[in-house]
């Protein structure tokens, strides 16, 4: 199975990643090389197996439903780091999110 | 002309009554100022702080999943659903995408005097987005603010199979759902506040086909009865386009509510890769068996069950049972009267006709309620004993409703107890027939309405406290003589 370029212009894309020709080409090529080597599982016999939910052995715990005290000093200082227009009001701000879109009848 | 069979699958989803966000201590409480219930977690900041798993999140959701009768997952996992938009702090979304919390399990509709079952492909967890504020319209807001309080509240995700067959079977669906959830206490289940949001996946294929047609994605739909004419109106869409012969578009399209009519909203990003991969910062969870047993014991009985208990044991209408377990609140309250009045088919008159009416007049919940079931118990008792007669009964009911206080306390109070005299009632008889010597002939002249009219004035002048079944014996045999 050989990945092309076209698909690194895809992958790059969803991660929003400017790639020049050169870069396109070297991932390209480096792309095949991983996915070469995670290939090798396939000639594995795996049959009575159990497939891996997780890639650490660790098991989880669960917390208490119990709310904490808001940290207001910590929310303002993160607001005064965001390059927002209105962080004096508690806001973050973006620029238009419904670019891209067109509502049509 | 060609006839369509119509083929929906509803994708719903419920914000869980938890105290806290999903994976950390923030508070989930509604309404409260903007970014005031966030952290450095949920709002993806880096910093070395770990998801922590919030216990009742989970338990609720297995809680729903076998309320809903599905099998559950042996092990708890979360993966990560990678998309860029500005509601979503870390750049993807936590959910359980390889393994739902539960799977294969159904819900019971009730159509034309018939249960259906719509399949429930899967139950999931995952957690909520931030909201997006514009400024005035949406398109030509110069930026949009952001409120990341509800981020990271826990979500359930229903999705059905693509059984239903039409808006009223989706409005019934949801309906039942929402009772459901609301019985085993989950989720507040309001559409219009945003606690319970559905999508719908619509198309239609010719009558006895066996392959689907192109499906649109209907969304912004606020509550049951856009959700009934959004699809209603999606399906005589699609039917037009394919009477003419042409294809449908497979697109998201808006339900605009002001309009009456669905909009497609066109994406010039590229299509949908979420590029789903296990959490590696949340390992597996194992619920141990003894808490999946207290979980599955701490279900009370089900409007369903319930439904079948109404109508069996008690003998009542199945219409009067679906009211009366729609809601658990109302159903508990009935069986509370019960336990102090067994005659199921009286009360479900009175809690159908005068209790829902001054329900639904004051806009009043059950559980604020001020009448007690046994005061409504009371009350019954006090109309079979004919202290009171049966329309005095609905005023003092008015009364308790008003005032939460005992029926016997109001009418001893206004002095309503029923006059079962014969001797007073004779007295008050004869002088009604004295004063009416027309009405009285009119009667003997074969008009019976008469005698409806003497009746009426013995009442009046007894101001409604007769006992009704002796004015009419009584006043009968004077007039006759």
């Amino acid at each position: 199975m050989n990945v092309s370029k076209k698909e690194v212009e895809h992958v790059a894309a969803l991660a929003r990643l400017a790639l020049s020709e050169e870069e396109k080409i070297l991932y390209t090529d480096q792309f095949n090389v991983i996915l070469e080597y995670i290939h090798r599982l396939n000639e594995l016999n795996l049959e009575n197996i159990d497939p891996m939910t997780h890639v650490q052995q660790l098991r989880n715990v669960l917390r208490k439903d119990i709310a904490k005290g808001s940290e207001k000093e910590l929310v303002v200082r993160i607001l005064e780091e965001s390059p927002g227009k209105e962080k004096e009001k508690g806001f973050f701000s973006v620029p238009p999110v419904i670019e891209g879109f067109e509502m049509e009848e | 002309m060609q006839e369509f069979e119509t083929v929906i699958g509803l994708e719903v989803h419920v914000e869980l009554l938890t105290k806290t966000k999903m994976f950390c201590g923030c508070s989930t409480a509604f309404g409260a100022s903007p970014n005031t219930q966030v952290c450095p977690l949920c709002l993806g900041l880096p910093g070395g702080t770990v998801p922590e798993l919030n216990r009742k999140a989970i338990e609720y959701t297995i809680k729903a999943a076998m309320a809903l009768n599905c099998s559950i997952t042996e092990e708890i996992t979360f993966d990560r659903k990678n998309y860029f938009y500005a509601d979503l702090p870390k750049g993807y979304q936590i959910s359980q995408f390889f393994y739902p919390m539960g799977t294969g399990g159904y819900v019971e509709i009730h159509l034309n005097g018939s249960t259906k079952k719509i399949g429930i492909r899967q139950i999931h967890l995952e957690e909520d987005t931030g909201k997006l504020l514009h400024l005035g319209n949406i398109i030509s807001s110069p930026y949009s603010r952001v409120d990341f309080n509800r981020a990271g509240v826990p979500l359930v995700e229903i999705v059905t199979d693509p059984e239903v067959r039409s808006a009223e079977e989706a409005r019934l669906f949801l309906q039942k759902l929402r009772s459901i959830l609301r019985y085993i206490e989950i989720s507040d289940c309001k559409m219009e506040e945003g606690s319970m949001r559905c999508d719908a996946n619509i198309s239609l294929m010719p009558l006895g086909s066996k392959e689907f047609g192109n499906k649109t994605e209907l969304k912004n739909m606020n509550s049951f009865r856009s959700v009934y004419k959004g699809i209603e109106y999606e399906v005589e869409r699609q039917r037009n386009i394919l009477l003419e012969g042409a294809e449908v578009t497979p697109q998201t399209r808006h339900w605009d509510e002001s309009k009456g009519l669905t909009k497609a909203m066109r994406s010039k990003f590229v299509s949908a890769d979420y590029r789903c991969f296990p959490d590696p910062a949340i390992p597996p969870f194992d619920p141990p068996q003894e808490w999946l047993e207290e979980i599955r014991e701490s279900i009370p009985e089900l409007p369903d069950s319930r439904f079948t208990r109404f109508v069996r044991e008690y003998e009542l209408p199945p219409y009067d049972a679906e009211v009366l377990t729609g809601s658990r609140e109302m159903a508990d309250f009935f069986d509370a009267v019960l336990t102090l009045y067994n005659e199921p088919k009286n009360v479900s008159n009175w809690i159908m006709s005068e209790f829902l009416r001054l329900l639904n007049s004051t806009n009043t919940e059950i559980s604020e309620c001020r009448i007690k079931p046994e005061d409504l118990g009371e009350l019954l008792n006090l109309m079979d004993k004919e202290v009171i007669s049966g329309k005095i009964a609905k005023g003092v009911f008015e009364e308790m409703f008003a005032s939460g206080e005992k029926p016997e306390d109001i009418i001893k109070k206004k002095g309503l107890v029923q006059i079962s005299d014969e001797n007073t009632l004779s007295k008050i008889i004869d002088s009604v027939l004295e004063g009416n010597p027309s009405s009285v002939e009119d009667f003997h002249s074969g008009k019976n309405k008469a005698m409806g009219f003497l009746v009426g004035q013995v009442m009046k002048e007894t101001k409604g406290k007769a006992n009704p079944q002796l004015v009419n014996k009584l006043l009968k045999e004077k007039i006759e003589k």
